[in-house]
């Protein structure tokens, strides 16, 4: 009983501390407000704390020069698409004006249609799927992405295998709870259906397998695949070329945007990586001004070496201050005002930045990106073409 | 050829699974309760022999013996700290403990540690070799883990019915109170198992990072779970069973995953257990308790 | 009437009509408040989420603390509901535009199928005792989140199609997917609302109490007190703690729907091992067969990692640290003896000055 009484008071306290109402006559702003969601804590939080870092990296750059000032708040959402539906609301409550949306696909295309009902304008630096930009039945008209999409991926992986000729029975690994990876898979598979690529093997894993994959290179190897595509990030990717050095299995290995960062993963043997293929839009080593000069800085400010997610959240603020400065936005305009200029822009604009140059956006929000292949030659990335 | 391949890859696997699952079945056996921290015991002891390896450049036996003393020492802090005060509750409340504690260990090595995946330095070089004129390829590291495995069950089943302290644990699980009067003291013996658990939990972690390489603060939460079934398996409290638990469990997930399906997997894995504990309600080698009236 | 009135103020239902008060008034608190001062969108959009929970929760608790049992797998109730509850009301769209009809139907069809699921599971898990039954919860749970991860299932104008483990479902123009494998359910129509949330809340209650008051309910309490003298008493004990677990299992398929509909997308893992372990926490916590205390303890500790959202990447290290100490404090001797104390010396302080005033 008494307990029940204590309890009581306690929840009436909690309860307290969350009602409250939008004061009237708040202190005039003077930021433009960028909200998102992404992977702070938990098994994703590398993907999370890479686009925290580019992104803040991005701001205080941009906020040096004086100009228009921006101000991002990311919440975290464990990349649980539940848990992004809250932290939406939580940025909603904060005042956000634009968003760079989440960081993956799994918890982005729960908030898409949430987006585009209350009209904020959203751009992912790193949500691949389809899902985030339009559903079976509607376009969003608010969110866009700064990555290549996951059918793009899919289907220049497989057009680069064949044309190139790097084999000719193809063995996949792909996680199957993974939004990012079932939809490369699917789409890679259909178009080599179409171009009449040879898949002999298909093994999948999720993530409470996602460490041991002996048993999946045991049967690529056995059905004699000579190319590997791996549509998976680095980490497991990471193991599977171990586990396959160790059985002295040794295929061409060819992997998406996810496998980005291998080279740089701490203590990773980086002669394992050896002539490994993947699909990137961005590689830390290129010797153009703007990536050197965003290299350096971030490698000053967090002392690593960052990562495709980093430099794709490093230019969506770019593209967004770019925008934002175009469409001659105000800070005391609404998230709704802003939106609509902003999808003006974004649909007209081109943008030079790290991870692309001349990029634009279809109306839809897909991004022009095309996926460039790279070849790992003495731990570099080395283009393939 | 292949399926003995798969086979002995399968009890490999099953050969961690066995010694994370004695963790938790000498803890059940004398305490009566699920160390739910055990998997994350695991991920404590991997992170100390990685930082051994790399920061300190200690050599191979010095870090692994560093990891298996600083789990010890965590695994007795926690039975005092969280577990101890506890005794008396219902065993629920220390379940929920357990829960804490993993969390605890889980969200602390990622603010320590960082959430980025760590690659594990290379212990084991050149590490495979065939058999019948190369139609079997098996890796050292495999053969290692499984006879690291047979030791420790040796081992530890010399321990536990030729020692004094052996003895004791026995005495406690079967009845602390009587075990009490005849002047054992109960709160050392508890605390030398949780000790002697995660003791093993280190070992259990270097062979796992061993063979996959790359770990996370939440590299334990799977294979504490696999285990944890592993040991309900053989039947739970049961050293033995925690041994034949684990080994089948390993093979019985590799062999689904090579003929059968690799997404159903776990579904087929845990359809198996609920099958073996309908034919045998207490596991494999589980003892059947007698109700008393 | 007045027997009535007696009824629910006498010593043996009070407990009963306080939890029927906490939730009006928490509910009509909350109403207040949103219409007239308002209140923050995070808040608003964790009123659901926290119905479904605490729905669960006393689900749980139906099992755990009054029938004895240790439960790990209503995430796995939840599960079915949430589906099946999602893939009715995406059938029942083009033909039902009333919406509260349709989730009602949806909450409905998707207790029953999680009774359905739960009543296969009971036959053999309740063949187990103690943590084996646990063990074998939490098994189907893994299976059912396992199994939801492999299916397929569109509609188009040729009617539903299906497929398992691979998708090889192509639709018709205007045709869309309900679920996409480990994708799951996208782009949902959101049909929840916080009345439905509290009314769900309600209808569970009323079911757990009008049980566990009856002849039902006793004789459950009697069996796991002692199973022995219980059976010889004539108590069909498997019968018994079956329908407390399919019970249980229904209402967690509905709450389950409810929580589907709340979202726009939901993944199956997101109803894995977790969820179940945080509802035991919310059970445990509350105390066991307490159900007002179930329904405060779901309410702040779900808020919980909200409310801590300030302090980032520490919240989940304050959560843990805050769970082990209320264990350690709650199940202190000494300090329960203290707090005791406390509390008969403060209400003998207040009587006393009351019967003083009297005079």
């Amino acid at each position: 009983m008494k307990k029940i009484i204590t309890l009581l008071l306690v929840s009436l306290l909690a309860l307290s501390s969350l009602a409250g109402c939008n004061k009237p006559g708040e202190p005039e702003a003077k930021t433009i407000k960028i909200g998102l969601s992404g992977p702070l804590t938990g098994g994703a939080a590398i993907y999370g704390v890479a686009v925290k870092n580019g992104a803040e990296l991005a701001i205080a750059e941009i906020n040096a020069k004086g100009g228009l000032q921006l101000e991002i708040n990311m919440q975290d959402d464990e990349a649980d698409a539940t848990k992004a539906d809250t932290a939406y609301d939580f940025l909603l409550d904060w005042g956000m004006q634009v968003s760079m949306f989440t960081v993956t696909s799994g918890a982005g295309s729960g908030v898409a249609p949430r987006y585009d009902e209350d009209h904020i304008f959203a751009l992912t630096p790193s949500g691949s799927a389809p899902a985030l930009v339009y559903s079976d039945t509607k376009v969003y008209a608010t969110t866009f992405q700064m990555c290549f999409s996951d059918p793009n991926q899919g289907v220049g992986s497989a057009d680069y295998i064949k044309e190139h000729n790097l084999g000719t029975k193809v063995a996949i690994i792909y996680k199957s709870d993974c939004v990012y990876s079932t939809g490369i898979t699917q789409k890679f598979v259909d178009r080599a259906a179409e171009i009449g690529l040879e898949i002999v093997f298909q093994g999948a894993f999720d993530d409470s397998s996602a460490t041991d994959f002996t048993t999946q290179l045991q049967g690529a190897k056995a059905a004699d695949a000579d190319v590997m595509f791996l549509p998976i990030y680095y980490t497991p990717a990471s193991s599977i070329l171990k586990q396959a050095a160790d059985m002295s299995y040794a295929p061409i290995f060819f992997g998406v945007d996810g496998m980005d960062g291998i080279l740089t993963m701490d203590g990773f043997d980086t002669s394992l990586a050896e002539g490994v293929y993947l699909l990137t839009p961005f590689a830390a080593d290129a010797t153009d001004d703007a990536t050197v000069h965003f290299v350096t800085e971030y490698q000053k400010a967090y002392g690593e070496i960052p990562n495709q997610f980093a430099a794709d959240a490093y230019d969506v603020v770019y593209a967004l201050y770019q925008a934002l400065v175009a469409g001659g936005v105000t800070y005391d305009m609404t998230a709704q005002e802003i939106a609509d200029i902003l999808i003006e822009q974004f649909t007209t604009m081109t943008f030079d930045g790290v991870t692309g140059t001349s990029v634009t956006w279809a109306a839809n929000g897909e991004v022009s990106k095309a996926p460039k292949a790279v070849i790992i030659r003495n731990g570099v990335y080395v283009n393939a073409e | 050829m292949a399926f003995l391949s798969y086979l002995i890859n399968g009890m490999g696997l099953g050969s961690v699974y066995a010694i994370i699952a004695l963790g938790y079945t000498m803890v059940y056996g004398i305490a009566k309760m699920l160390n739910f921290a055990h998997g994350d015991v695991i991920m404590i002891g991997a992170y100390t022999a990685f930082y051994c390896l790399t920061v300190f450049k200690f050599s191979t036996f010095t870090s692994i013996l560093i990891a298996v003393l600083l789990c010890t020492v965590l695994g007795i802090l926690i039975e005092r700290f969280a577990y101890k005060p506890l005794r008396k509750a219902s065993s629920l409340s220390v379940l929920i403990t357990a829960i804490g504690v993993s969390y605890f260990l889980q969200n602390l090595a990622q603010i320590l540690f960082g959430t980025n995946p760590k690659v594990f330095p290379e212990l084991m070089r050149n590490s495979t070799f065939s058999l019948f004129d190369g139609q079997l390829t098996l890796s050292y590291k495999t053969l290692l883990t499984i006879i690291v495995c047979i030791l420790i069950m040796i081992l530890l089943t010399i321990f536990v019915n030729k020692t004094k302290t052996g003895k004791a644990m026995r005495a406690c699980s079967q009845d602390k109170e009587a075990a009490q009067l005849m002047g054992i003291n109960v709160d050392n013996t508890i605390s030398i198992t949780f000790a002697l658990g995660s003791g093993l939990a280190a070992i259990a972690a270097v062979l796992l990072c061993m063979t996959y390489s790359t770990f996370t603060p939440t590299l334990g939460s799977m294979p504490g779970i696999k285990a944890f079934t592993a040991a309900v398996f053989g039947g739970i409290g049961s050293i033995p069973g925690a041994f034949v638990g684990g080994l089948l469990l390993g093979i019985i997930e590799t062999l689904t995953k090579a003929y059968l399906s690799t997404q159903l997997s776990d579904a087929i894995v845990f359809m198996v257990l609920i099958i073996v504990l309908l034919i045998r309600p207490t596991g494999l080698l589980g003892k059947k308790v007698h109700e008393k009236v | 009437m007045k027997k009535t009135i007696r009824k629910i103020f006498d010593k043996k239902h009070i407990s009963r009509t306080i939890s029927y008060l906490v939730v009006i008034a928490g509910f009509v608190i909350i109403q207040l408040l949103m219409n007239t001062i308002g209140i923050k969108s995070l808040f608003r959009s964790l009123l659901v989420p926290t119905c479904c929970y605490i729905v669960v929760a006393l689900a749980l608790n139906l099992v755990v603390g009054v029938s004895g049992e240790l439960s790990l797998g209503h995430s796995g109730f939840m599960a079915v509901g949430a589906f099946t509850g999602i893939i009715i009301s995406g059938l029942l769209e083009p033909y039902l535009a009333i919406n509260w009809l349709r989730l009602l139907i949806a909450m409905f069809v998707g207790g029953i199928m999680a009774g359905i699921v739960g009543l296969f599971i009971s036959v053999p898990v309740l063949k187990l005792q103690g943590d084996y039954l646990a063990i074998v919860t939490l098994a189907f749970c893994q299976i059912i989140k396992s199994l939801l991860n492999n299916v397929y299932l569109g509609v188009d104008i040729n009617g539903l199609h299906f497929s398992f483990v691979e998708n090889r479902i192509s639709l018709a123009q205007g045709g869309r997917m309900l679920l996409s494998g480990p994708m799951g359910a996208i782009a949902i129509t959101r049909l929840a609302t916080f009345t439905a949330g509290f009314l769900l809340i309600l209808f569970t209650l009323l079911i757990i109490y009008n049980l566990t008051y009856s002849r039902f309910g006793r004789s459950i309490m009697a069996a796991r007190d002692n199973r022995i003298a219980a059976e010889s008493v004539g108590i069909h004990i498997r019968n018994t703690k079956m329908l407390a677990f399919v019970i249980s299992a229904i209402l967690a398929g509905m709450a389950g729907a409810l929580f589907g509909l709340n979202y726009s997308t939901l993944q199956p893992a997101k109803f894995d091992f977790n969820l179940s372990i945080l509802i035991l926490v919310y059970v445990v916590l509350g105390g066991l067969g307490n159900m007002t205390g179930t329904i405060i303890s779901t309410m702040i500790l779900y808020a919980l990692p909200e409310l801590l959202r300030g302090l980032q990447d520490y919240r989940m290290l304050i959560y843990s640290i805050i769970l082990i100490l209320i264990m350690l404090v709650t199940n202190n001797q000494t300090l329960k003896e203290k707090t005791e104390n406390l509390i008969t010396k403060i209400k003998s302080r207040f009587l006393k000055k009351g019967s003083v005033a009297h005079d």
